[in-house]
Formats: structure tokens, C-alpha cells, sequence
């Protein structure tokens, strides 16, 4: 019998507050170190916490999107642990009653089959400061600012059955937290950290021992971590050895783990209830509030941009992968009621643009008004779509509307019959011995007429009309 | 329920107390005797009764999304043992 992968993921996701969850200091990222700490947060005796309003309902938001029960009366708890870079000797969490309860599940697809995921629950906690061990012989130089920032700690059910399952929840995860705006989802600067516990078994037994992979910073890694965990623990297993409950890191440069440190027991952080902090309750209306106010959800986003707009799947998950360029295409669409080719310029012309400047479409230098303008003169035939790429680039470097860029450079399209008649008459006189071979079978010559005549037009005739007039001309000579 | 001596190793270990060996048996056997007052509680029925998270009776109150704080390092770091380029050193601390 083969060995069965079993994976809980457990995902902090730092929230978007301008303060601490239990300080008025900033959580700006990339200070000068310890320059955001105040006493709170450098643990002094005699410092009170007190919660930051903001993190309710973001909690609450995530815990709705995945159908959750919402914990109408939650719990701060202590998590005891020494460590310097958490002076306090605690971290200050939720433990038996989360804000964000059971019930809730996360959808994952892959590789066509969808699968539903189990999320435990999810609680806000303080984040600790950050630990720098190689910057000062024999000692350790401790950062604080990070200590106090808001997280929410989002806990699995052991659902996944293969790396590639955790990270396409992982995935489902960052796309919503994202989407509903409480984290910025920034996984290099640490915003979105993922931990997998990851373990194997045979069908029908117990599960066995699980590694804990802590701190990966990027999917690729995470898949790969697992990979290999995987494969350890089987080599481990299979040879009558025994796993370890161990923390583990992951060396991308040697694609290895290796051991961090014995993880304690869950028993040996000694929870019990902060006494600094009361219950928080949440009422029934403050849930409703945040129910009337939630954004459309990737996954009936996507839904609705194939039904409404009668677009791909492909084409719905792109325009639909992040808030921002699901507005944008939503914005242009409204000014051109052109689903289709509106798609078309957001996914081509306008993301290459992009990526070749690594600019997000929020900093786009073309707005959605901008895009609509142009692709409305595709549309009504002022311009053709070569034509259009100049005039997109214009607007691009900040020469003003199409309308405008058509004006000034005298780009429009000729679509006037007669003249287009007369350029394709000249060029048919002007080209005997081409019109002879054509006429005697050499059909690849049509291509060498077209170009005559969008030449002479200087690329202004409309290119489905010069084709119509030519064919005619030339086959009835 | 009593604990052994190798327990309260392992607490003090957790708590980041060094407890003396002669003192050992002592401390082992009061911690008992705290736990067996703990037992005694533990008979009393509490089916139906909300578990209290706090001796108050009121909810927790909330402060504004505001910065409040200013930075005073060079003053903190004035009273800390040793920090260097604004960190606070420690002991080396192998992961």
C-alpha cells in the first residue's frame, strides 16, 4: 500500500492597519529598526494594551467569505514562550475562542477536479519583532517594530492530499485576503507567510508524526518544500526509522529542509486567558453591517464575467485574478459595451505594457476612460487596429485622449469607398505583370496588392474594405 | 495527583526558572499539594456554566486606527544593556 500525504496549512496574514493591533504605533515596513517600538511593544512593565477597532471587522470579513461561524464573544489568550525578539515572554492570541470559528471552507481546483478545503479557524494575534543573527559577532540584534503588527492566523483542516493541493489553497487563501482588502498579500516583505505541516501515513491508520516547513516566501518554494519533506519522511519511514514533530526550514539553494527546532508540544505554550483584555463581542448587527458591504468574490466574479460578458474561462480567471483589474476591465467595458475586445486589449496591448515597465494597473499611465476612447474608434472604424497600437502607445507617454492623438497625427482611416477604389485602380495599373500572374493562378500575390495599397494610403485605408475592393477588381478585371 | 520531580523540571524549564536541586523535592511536593486543591474544584459540576474568561463583567473597549506613538529609541535604548546601529543585543540566540 502506498503512503498517504496529509497537509494542514496555517497562514498569518498581516492586515492593513496604519497602527499596531494593541499600540498607536506605525507598522510603515522597511523603518529604521526599532524606531515603531514603544514601551507596549518592547514589553515594559505596566503597559496596558489596548485593541485597534480596525482588525474587528477584517477578521469578520475573511470568516464571512469562507461561511464561517463568527465568534460573537472571543478571547485574547497568552502564548508562553521565550524567545527575544517577543520581550513581553508571551504572545498575545486567541486560543479556545477565535474570532473567526468553524465551518469555514476555501474551494480549490486542481488539475480539473475541485476539492472542498476545511479551515479550522482563524484568530487575531500580535506578530513578534524580527531576530538578526549575523550582523554582530557572538550576539543577536533585535528589531521590535514588527512586534504588535495585527495578523490573522488562518488554521486548515489536514485536508490537502498533495503539494500541489496546499498550494493551490495557499493560493485561494492570497487571492481572498486580497480581494476583501485585509492584507496586501505581499509575501516578500512578509505580509502573507505560510507554515505546512506535513505528515504521511498509510490509508486506514492513525496519521503520523508531522514537520512543520516555516517562513517560505514564495509558492514555487512552497510546492517544492513539500516535495522533498515528502520524500524524507518516506525515506525515513520506509528504512524503520521514526519522524520527529519538528519545526523545519527550507534551503531553496540546496532544495533541502533541514531541523529548526523541536516544535513544543501545543500544551507547552501554557495558554491561558490574558487578563489585560476583556471578552470582545461582536453583535449580530455589526456582522450584518459587514455582510451588506462585501465585495463580489473571486470565484462569482469569474462566474459572472463568462455569463454577463460571454467570455472564456481563461479570459474571465485573467480579468478576474485580482480586484484592481477586474475594475478596470468592469470600467471600460462600461464605456465601450464591448465584452469582448475590451477583454482583448486589457489581457494584451495593456498587460504587456505593464510588465514591460512593472507598473500594477492601479498606476496604469492609460486609464480605463483612456482605453475605452480608443477601443471606441476601433469600433466605429475611425481607426484600424494597427493604427490603434500607435495611438495606445501615445496615450501611453502622455500625449492625451485618442481622440485627441487621431487629430494630431491625422491617423484616421479612410473608409470613404471612391477613394479607396481610386488607390486600388492605380495600383492595379501600375502592376501589370503582378495582375497577369495573379490571373494565371499565382493566388500569394493578393497579399503583395494589399500591401500597394495600404502603402499608398500611408496605412490609412481600412484594410477589410481594400481587400473586398481588390478581390473584386481583380477577378472581374 | 501528584507530580514528579522530572514535571517540575520540565516546567521550570518552560518558564525559564532555574530551580536549585535541593529544592527540588520541596517545590515537587507543594506543587502538589496546589494541584490537589485544584482536584478538589475540579468535583464541582459546572454542565451549563459559561466559562469565565475575565473576573469583569464588561467587554473589551476599542481605540481608533490612529497613530499616537512617536518614536523615542535613543531614549529606551538609553536604559537597555547594549544596542548598537538601533538594536537591542542579546546573547546570541541559535535557531
Amino acid at each position: 500500500m502506498t503512503w498517504e500525504v496529509v497537509i494542514g496549512l496555517e497562514i498569518h496574514a498581516q492586515l492593513t492597519t496604519k497602527t499596531k493591533i494593541f499600540s498607536g504605533s506605525p507598522i510603515a515596513y522597511g523603518a529604521e529598526p526599532n524606531t515603531q517600538a514603544n514601551l507596549l511593544d518592547l514589553g515594559m512593565p505596566g503597559q496596558l494594551p489596548v485593541l485597534n477597532k480596525a482588525v474587528i471587522p477584517k477578521a469578520i470579513q475573511f470568516g464571512l467569505a469562507i461561511g464561517a461561524d463568527i465568534g460573537r464573544r472571543s478571547i485574547f489568550d497568552r502564548k508562553n514562550y521565550f524567545y527575544p525578539d517577543l520581550p513581553k515572554g508571551y504572545q498575545t492570541s486567541q486560543f479556545s475562542f477565535p474570532i473567526v470559528d468553524k465551518g469555514g471552507v476555501v474551494e480549490i481546483e486542481v488539475d480539473g477536479e475541485t476539492k472542498k478545503i476545511g479551515v479550522t479557524r482563524a484568530h487575531l494575534e500580535e506578530d513578534a519583532g524580527k531576530s538578526l543573527h549575523d550582523a554582530f559577532p557572538g550576539q543577536t540584534g533585535i528589531d521590535l517594530n514588527r512586534a504588535g503588527t495585527p495578523l490573522l492566523e488562518i488554521v486548515s483542516e489536514p485536508d490537502m492530499r498533495s503539494a500541489k493541493e496546499a498550494v493551490a489553497y495557499a493560493k485561494k487563501v492570497h487571492e481572498l485576503v486580497q480581494y476583501l482588502g485585509i492584507c496586501d498579500g505581499n509575501m516578500q516583505e512578509g505580509s502573507f507567510r505560510v507554515d505546512s505541516n506535513v505528515s504521511i501515513h498509510k490509508p486506514g491508520t492513525p496519521f503520523g508524526t508531522r514537520a512543520e516547513l516555516k517562513n517560505i516566501n514564495s509558492f514555487k518554494f512552497i510546492e517544492q518544500a513539500i516535495e522533498i519533506e515528502i520524500d524524507r519522511q518516506i525515506e525515513i519511514l520506509e528504512s524503520g526509522g521514526k519522524v520527529v514533530q519538528e519545526t523545519r526550514l527550507y534551503d531553496a539553494d540546496k532544495n533541502e529542509t533541514r531541523s529548526m527546532r523541536e516544535k513544543e508540544e501545543a500544551n507547552d505554550y501554557r495558554y491561558f486567558p490574558c487578563p489585560d483584555l476583556l471578552p470582545v463581542v461582536v453583535a449580530q448587527a455589526d456582522i450584518d453591517a459587514i455582510q451588506a458591504e462585501m465585495p463580489e468574490l473571486p470565484d462569482a466574479k469569474r462566474a459572472r464575467f463568462v455569463s454577463q460578458f460571454e467570455l472564456s474561462e481563461y479570459d474571465a480567471a485573467f480579468l478576474a485574478g485580482s480586484r484592481a483589474t477586474a475594475d478596470y476591465f468592469e470600467a471600460v467595458v462600461a464605456l465601450t459595451k464591448a465584452p469582448k475586445i475590451s477583454a482583448n486589449w486589457v489581457m494584451g496591448e495593456l498587460s504587456k505594457s505593464l510588465n514591460q515597465h512593472d507598473l500594477t494597473i492601479d498606476a496604469s499611465p492609460v486609464t480605463a476612460a483612456q482605453l475605452a476612447g480608443l477601443i471606441n474608434r476601433i469600433q466605429d472604424g475611425t481607426i484600424s487596429g494597427k493604427m490603434a497600437k500607435q495611438v495606445f502607445d501615445a496615450i501611453w507617454s502622455g500625449e492625451g485622449d485618442a481622440d485627441t492623438i487621431i487629430a494630431a497625427k491625422g491617423l484616421q482611416q479612410i473608409t470613404d469607398v471612391g477613394a479607396i477604389e481610386a488607390l486600388v485602380d492605380e495600383v492595379i495599373a501600375n502592376h501589370t505583370d503582378q495582375v497577369t500572374a495573379y490571373q494565371n493562378g499565382q493566388e500569394k500575390m493578393f497579399g503583395f496588392f494589399v500591401g500597394q495599397v495600404m502603402k499608398a494610403s500611408k496605412g490609412q485605408a481600412n484594410p477589410a474594405q481594400v481587400n473586398q475592393l481588390l478581390k473584386q477588381k481583380l477577378q472581374n478585371p | 495527583m501528584s507530580l514528579q520531580k522530572t514535571e517540575v523540571d520540565a516546567i521550570a524549564r518552560l518558564a525559564g526558572i532555574s530551580v536549585d536541586p535541593a529544592e527540588g523535592e520541596q517545590l515537587t511536593a507543594k506543587l502538589s499539594n496546589v494541584l490537589a486543591i485544584f482536584q478538589q474544584m475540579q468535583a464541582i459540576d459546572t454542565n451549563g456554566i459559561e466559562p469565565m474568561a475575565h473576573p469583569l463583567d464588561q467587554v473589551q473597549r476599542l481605540r481608533e486606527d490612529c497613530i499616537t506613538e512617536t518614536n523615542h529609541r535613543e531614549a529606551y535604548q538609553s536604559l537597555a544593556p547594549k544596542a548598537e546601529n538601533g538594536l537591542y543585543l542579546v546573547p546570541q540566540v541559535i535557531d
